[in-house]
């Protein structure tokens, strides 16, 4: 992992004491309320329904164990014991005092962490995949590169103020477990024909009121051009972005107004003036990035399938969570864990400071001392032995983390809605809870397959409804919560979004609604066809059906 | 005499600046140090050229760098005024001005700046800082101009990357 050096930590420093200050203004009067906003946003910090919430960045999703260690004493003295992992990898507290979040902010910076821009109109955190470094199917470990990003999008002085929010995703593997289709700026590296390394380059994805799958603008830059790449790709998005209107302002926008090919002229004709200048990444740089991600030291293992076998043949239970939580890692003998967030009546991503510290545990007994946080909001410990998995799941279960539900229906991904959230139109923590209620069958669900359910409480999509195989989008009206339903969205490397189904759903219906499309898809589906085939193949009409048949 | 910061000082402000006009053939250019908007500028230029080094032009946000290519030379001030703090299209304007088009003179950023802003403007290149908010306490702002002493990026005052510093 990546490990602050001198400046990073002076940097990081004075910007604590930046807003450290600008809050003791603001406090004192001294600072208006319009004018402290965008500066507490840029620390991370919302004005919630209820209370302020902090969200704190995890750079490409990688925690030490140091630090969740901290996070769960932050959790525990300034909050109320527990935090909520984002679909963007970050960590959220839910109550803290406005007075008390300089205090956070320098607890944190003793353990490299940091809520720099984390929201507002500028420069967010860049989020990658959160296998980065051992998924077989990695091109280029896209970490480097995230971190690369991160410093540079850090306190940049001339995107502070950008029409609206910017994020970047990053992935290097061949299956998109970054979701960069749908960001602001997606990154793909690649290799060319020579073997160089390079990136991929789309604009203009988005979800939000108005989703938007990203065009490429570029099919290879040479990794050595990243930053001034990206530069010129936001100076023509602060200078031409919208800012009459906020639902016009991002980058999507624009890119649609000027078609992508002449919004790739653009940054082209930008870039011919800054490329090559001192931004230009050294091979020493890069380098040295790549040394902050080096392998761990992996044991020099057999798989080892049989005693796995063996141990699923005792325990039934174990084969289960083997087959959703674990995941293959390129290194023989070694795997992947996910750690469910997501076990009934939990909030989907809410995690408490004593399950923070057993993850620590866990993971410095059992992986290296690191764990990754997941825009599917679980949390995963990605380096541990074939031989330990038997042990770690029982520890796990223990602690109420190892529901073997990965990729199923309940695995669902969902914002904090109207609970929490002053944006939100409806709320979507008890929508969770009763569909993953109904469908309490793990046997069942294994049948189901992979299913991707996503919940938002608002058009602001915090819960990527649009890339849900079914997604649920809270709406109000008139003063009442309804939520509608689509079909057809699918995250990764062929991402589709999803349409609506019909009219929307009271509060009550939705889990009866979900069982019909389950019902229909369960009907319909031919040789063990995942959800999705199934709705590519017959479409949206056998479900419309099905759903709003009227009961003889 | 109303101050500002210029330069990392609170000096006077020697200049006047002239509002916008939709009419800009007829503004009255007053006597002395005026900076002006960009089309009276334009529609007069050839009448201005004998008031060399006392006038100045300003643009508003949505005014880019390109328009004054021809000027930069000449002119002792470019002021980019703000209309709203939160609309950031000045900052590139500032780096474009000085690193694209070398301008050299007063960088000054007018209106409604904040001081928690003048940091990053100054790294944009902009060396002149006007609040029209006259109450603003100038002692105050200029701690701010020093809120970072290091950033990661190449920027008009530090043209080298922290990556090629370590």
């Amino acid at each position: 992992m990546y490990i602050y050096d001198e400046h990073d930590y002076k940097i990081l420093g004075e910007r604590t004491t930046q807003f450290r200050k600008q809050t003791d203004r603001y406090l004192a009067g001294e600072l208006k309320e319009e004018e402290f906003l965008p500066l507490r946003l840029q620390n991370g910090l919302y004005i919630q329904r209820l209370a302020p919430m902090l969200r704190v960045n995890v750079p490409y999703g990688m925690l030490n164990t140091t630090q969740l260690r901290k996070i769960a004493q932050v959790a525990r003295e300034y909050d109320k014991g527990y935090v909520h992992v984002s679909t963007r990898q970050n960590i959220q507290f839910n109550w803290p005092e406005l007075a008390e979040v300089p205090a956070i902010l320098t607890e944190l910076a003793a353990v490299e962490m940091h809520a720099t821009q984390s929201s507002g109109s500028c420069l967010r955190n860049t989020t990658s995949d959160q296998f980065a470094g051992i998924a077989p199917d990695e091109v280029v470990d896209p970490r480097p590169y995230s971190e690369i990003i991160r410093q540079w999008s850090s306190f940049h002085p001339e995107f502070a103020f950008l029409p609206r929010k910017f994020k970047i995703a990053v992935s290097g593997a061949e299956s998109d477990r970054a979701a960069i289709r749908v960001h602001d700026i997606g990154l793909q590296l690649v290799t060319n024909t020579d073997g160089e390394v390079g990136f991929k380059v789309l604009v203009g994805g988005g979800l939000g009121r108005t989703p938007v799958i990203g065009s490429v603008i570029r099919e290879f830059l040479p990794e050595v051009h990243l930053i001034s790449y990206l530069d010129a790709i936001l100076r023509i998005y602060n200078q031409l972005g919208r800012r009459d209107n906020k639902y016009k302002a991002r980058i999507k926008i624009l890119v649609k107004a000027m078609g992508a090919d002449k919004f790739a002229a653009k940054v082209e004709q930008e870039w011919a003036h800054i490329k090559d200048g001192l931004s230009t990444l050294t091979q020493e740089e890069i380098e040295n990035a790549k040394n902050a991600f080096s392998t761990p030291a992996y044991a020099e293992l057999d798989d080892a399938q049989t005693t796995l076998d063996q141990q699923t043949a005792e325990q039934p239970a174990f084969g289960k969570w083997l087959s959703r939580n674990v995941h293959p890692h390129r290194v023989s003998g070694y795997a992947a864990v996910t750690l469910s967030l997501k076990p009934t009546g939990v909030a989907p991503g809410d995690i408490t400071d004593s399950q923070l510290e057993a993850i620590a545990d866990l993971a410095d007994d059992y992986s290296f001392a690191e764990a990754r946080t997941t825009h599917e909001q679980n949390i995963v410990l990605g380096d541990v032995k074939q031989s330990d998995l038997f042990e770690l799941w029982k520890k796990a279960k223990a602690k109420g983390f190892a529901t073997p539900n990965i990729g199923t229906l309940t695995d669902m991904i969902c914002c904090p809605g109207g609970d929490f959230c002053s944006l939100a139109n409806a709320k979507s923590l008890p929508i969770a809870e009763a569909i993953q209620r109904q469908f309490d069958d793990l046997d069942y669900l294994y049948d189901l397959g992979n299913l991707d359910l996503n919940i938002s409480g608002c058009m602001n999509a915090c819960g990527h409804h649009h890339i849900g195989h079914i997604g649920i989008l809270g709406v109000d009206k008139k003063g009442e919560e309804f939520y509608q339903v689509q079909l057809g969205g699918n995250a990764g490397t062929d991402t589709s979004l999803g349409k609506v189904l019909g009219p929307a759903f009271g509060a009550d219906d939705v889990p009866q609604v979900m069982q019909r499309i389950i019902d229909t898809f369960v009907a319909k589906r031919v040789d063990g066809e995942q959800f999705i085939e199934t709705y590519r193949r017959i479409g949206m009409a056998p479900f419309k059906e099905q759903v709003y048949a009227k009961a003889d | 005499m109303p101050k500002l910061i210029k330069d990392a000082k609170i000096i006077d402000n020697q200049w006047s600046m002239l509002e916008a006009s939709d009419t800009p053939t007829d503004a009255l250019i007053p006597a002395g140090n005026v900076i002006v908007p960009l089309n009276v500028w334009q529609s007069k230029k050839a009448d201005l050229a004998n008031r060399a080094g006392e006038i100045g032009v300003w643009l508003s946000s949505n005014e880019f760098a390109e328009e004054l290519v021809d000027d930069v030379e000449n002119l002792p001030l470019i002021a980019l005024h703000f209309a709203t703090f939160m609309d950031g299209r000045a900052f590139s304007t500032a780096r474009l001005l000085r690193e694209r088009f070398g301008f050299t003179g007063e960088l000054r950023a007018s209106g409604a700046i904040i001081r928690d802003q003048l940091c990053y403007l100054r790294r944009c290149g902009v060396n002149a800082f006007h609040f029209t908010d006259a109450s603003i306490n100038l002692e105050g702002a200029l701690e701010s101009l020093d809120d970072f002493s290091d950033g990661y990026q190449t920027s008009v005052e530090q043209k080298t990357p922290l990556f090629r510093r370590r």
